[in-house]
């Protein structure tokens, strides 16, 4: 078998595959989190809440209704975004007055909630969700097996992150948001509803969250605490990254997402940290982030 | 934060009026305290000591210099590792057990401070947070802390060499005698001049930083204090319950250390007391029923941000029953 360094190729490649995966939702959450930010100056908590309750939303259309991947895909995170949408609607836009603080802590008390009520309906342990048939099996790389699932997962999460950031950066509804990022009262004078603005950003990101969660679905398991965890990484990923720029968040996604991959072959015992360590690295030499423009 | 600057402007002359009252106020408290295990369960009592030292040390750090640190179960549960480490394996006696744990907190402070204070605001509390997750799975896979184990059994030891702490009522005595003296070096610490820069950073850090002080010095100093004073909680509380698990270090315990301080009053002495008082007694209450703690955690969180962001002691002091007794 042909080595690299002393590793099997295909573990080496098996290892960076996940790593990718990884990337993915780190991406894509980030890209989310940057999104809220950058208009609401909220850093959300329950976006790891809302990546598990998009997941759960799949888990339960299937169960209940016999609703399939494909429609949860993009029904999942409808609903997800409308329930964002209450939520900012009826209490987050209170507090956008207020220190920033106030915001996460809000949040955060909005994650513990939901997860609590998932962990006490659903149990703490994962329900399986199996991937739809169409994207069963796997293929012959020559090098390396991929599930085709995985790949598609890797596929569609970088057009999801390519879509957000063209409908950002070249849509007239995106130049209203970085107007309003900008100067939001100037552009309310000009006519533009920048409340109703607010709410869509926010329930655009629960909703990205969501979209995550139902791809996550048959890769991990449908569980209430899939988000927790994943959300402090996600959080160290958006430090090292600086929330300045939408493209930022997504290439240091996928790039800490391949470091940790690595870490995992070469020394496995530090995967868990790696991102954090990279974090310190990042903030010792360069405070504002690798993309960030604040200091 | 914005709120927590309107009740700092206390006139000098009717602190000198009301400092009798306040001065009888305390004895009672501690009067109280004294006699509460006649009444009260004591290993509650102690817990309940332990947390509101805890919620004190934290609020340190959040009421009076401004920085919300989501990690600061690192030192609360970093320090009850060292302290249970120390007395199982190395046999010191508990004063000195709990004084290693305070050394284990404070270098920790020292290295998380230094790297989390390079960002404001918002960045602070999702690097300390990052940081103590970091510490929590360094604490899974280190060997001397054992693990999904944690460590078991360790002993209480004798105080100075001749206080038998496994005696209940001589540890609920020593905790209480720990409580007092950590919150007392609190009261000491903000009311010195080294406290009060540490207000006017929180008030305006560009201002601060333009009179000539070294902020990120100022910071640190803050941190590390905060860091140490957590850690005591810490350390004591392994010596109560008598062992040290990863619950200790996990960021819910981060968490719930916020809320307690949240819903006493941030920026209070005495309403981070009030809100662990209230937290713990809560988690005792429930933890009977299989009704889970954190969708009340989470709730009471909310309605706390909504609607009294003061906290209680906060809405008291504030209130016109509170003007009277000159806070």
């Amino acid at each position: 078998m042909t080595t690299i360094f002393g590793i099997p190729m295909q573990a080496l490649f098996g290892q960076l595959l996940i790593g990718l995966i990884n990337g993915s939702f780190y991406a894509l959450l980030s890209l989310g989190l940057a999104v809220i930010f950058g208009l609401l100056r909220v850093i959300n908590f329950a976006h790891g809440a809302q990546y598990m309750l998009g997941a759960f939303v799949a888990y339960l259309l299937l169960q209940y209704l016999g609703i399939g991947y494909w429609a949860a895909l993009i029904v999942a995170p409808l609903i997800v975004g409308l329930f964002g949408a209450v939520v900012e609607r009826t209490m987050l836009s209170r507090l956008y007055k207020l220190d920033p603080l106030y915001g996460l802590l809000f949040t955060f008390g909005l994650a513990l909630t939901i997860e609590g009520t998932f962990r006490y309906l659903y149990g703490a342990s994962g329900q399986p969700y199996a991937a739809p048939t169409q994207l069963g099996g796997g293929t012959n790389l020559g090098f390396m097996f991929l599930p085709n699932y995985r790949g598609w997962v890797v596929v569609v999460s970088l057009l999801a992150c390519l879509g957000t950031w063209l409908l950002i950066e070249k849509t007239k509804l995106g130049s209203y948001l970085r107007a309003a990022t900008e100067n939001p009262v100037l552009v309310q004078a000009f006519g533009v509803n920048v409340p109703l603005l607010l709410t869509f950003t926010y329930a655009l990101g629960a909703g990205l969250a969501a979209f995550a969660g139902v791809l996550a679905a048959p890769v991990y398991q449908v569980s209430p605490l899939m988000g927790t965890n994943l959300i402090i990484v996600v959080f160290a990923v958006v430090v090292v990254g600086g929330m300045g720029s939408i493209m930022g968040a997504i290439v240091t996604g996928y790039m800490l997402g391949i470091a940790e991959g690595l870490t995992k072959v070469f020394y496995p015992e530090a995967s868990n940290i790696v991102i954090f360590v990279i974090m310190a690295i990042v903030l010792l030499l360069r405070p504002a982030g690798l993309f960030g423009r604040d200091a | 934060m914005v709120e927590l600057s309107e009740k700092m402007t206390t006139n000098v002359e009717t602190e000198r009026n009301t400092s009798t009252l306040q001065m009888t106020m305390l004895l009672v408290a501690i009067g109280c305290l004294m006699a509460a295990p006649l009444f009260f369960y004591p290993i509650f009592l102690m817990k309940l000591l332990c947390f509101a030292l805890f919620a004190c040390a934290f609020n340190l750090l959040l009421g009076y210099t401004g920085l919300l640190s989501f990690g600061h179960a690192t030192f609360f549960g970093g320090a009850a590792y060292f302290t249970a480490h120390a007395m199982k394996e190395w046999g010191v006696t508990p004063e000195v057990g709990v004084l290693i744990g305070v050394a284990g907190a404070a270098l920790l402070g020292l290295v998380v401070g230094f790297v989390a204070i390079r960002r404001q605001g918002i960045y602070f509390a999702m690097i300390t947070l990052a940081l103590g997750q970091m510490f929590y799975f360094f604490c899974l896979q280190a060997g001397f802390t054992r693990g999904e184990d944690g460590i078991q059994s360790v002993p209480r030891g004798y105080l100075f060499g001749f206080v038998d702490l496994g005696n209940t009522t001589n540890m609920y005595y020593f905790v209480l005698a720990v409580f007092v003296v950590g919150v007392a070096i609190i009261w000491r610490f903000i009311n010195s001049p080294f406290g009060m820069i540490l207000k006017s950073i929180r008030e305006n850090e560009a201002r601060a930083t333009s009179l000539g002080y070294s902020v990120a010095r100022y910071k640190l100093g803050a941190f590390v204090m905060s860091a140490a004073l957590t850690g005591l909680a810490g350390g004591v509380k392994a010596l109560v319950f008598q062992f040290a698990t990863l619950t200790d270090v996990g960021w819910q315990m981060s968490g719930e250390v916020i809320l307690m301080t949240l819903l006493g009053g941030i920026g209070t002495l005495i309403g981070p007391i009030v809100g662990a008082g209230l937290v713990v007694t809560l988690q005792n209450y429930l933890a009977t029923s299989d009704f889970p703690v954190t969708i009340i955690t989470g709730i009471v969180f909310m309605v706390c941000v909504l609607l009294f962001r003061r906290g209680i002691i906060g809405e008291l002091h504030a209130s016109r029953l509170g003007k009277k007794l000159g806070f």
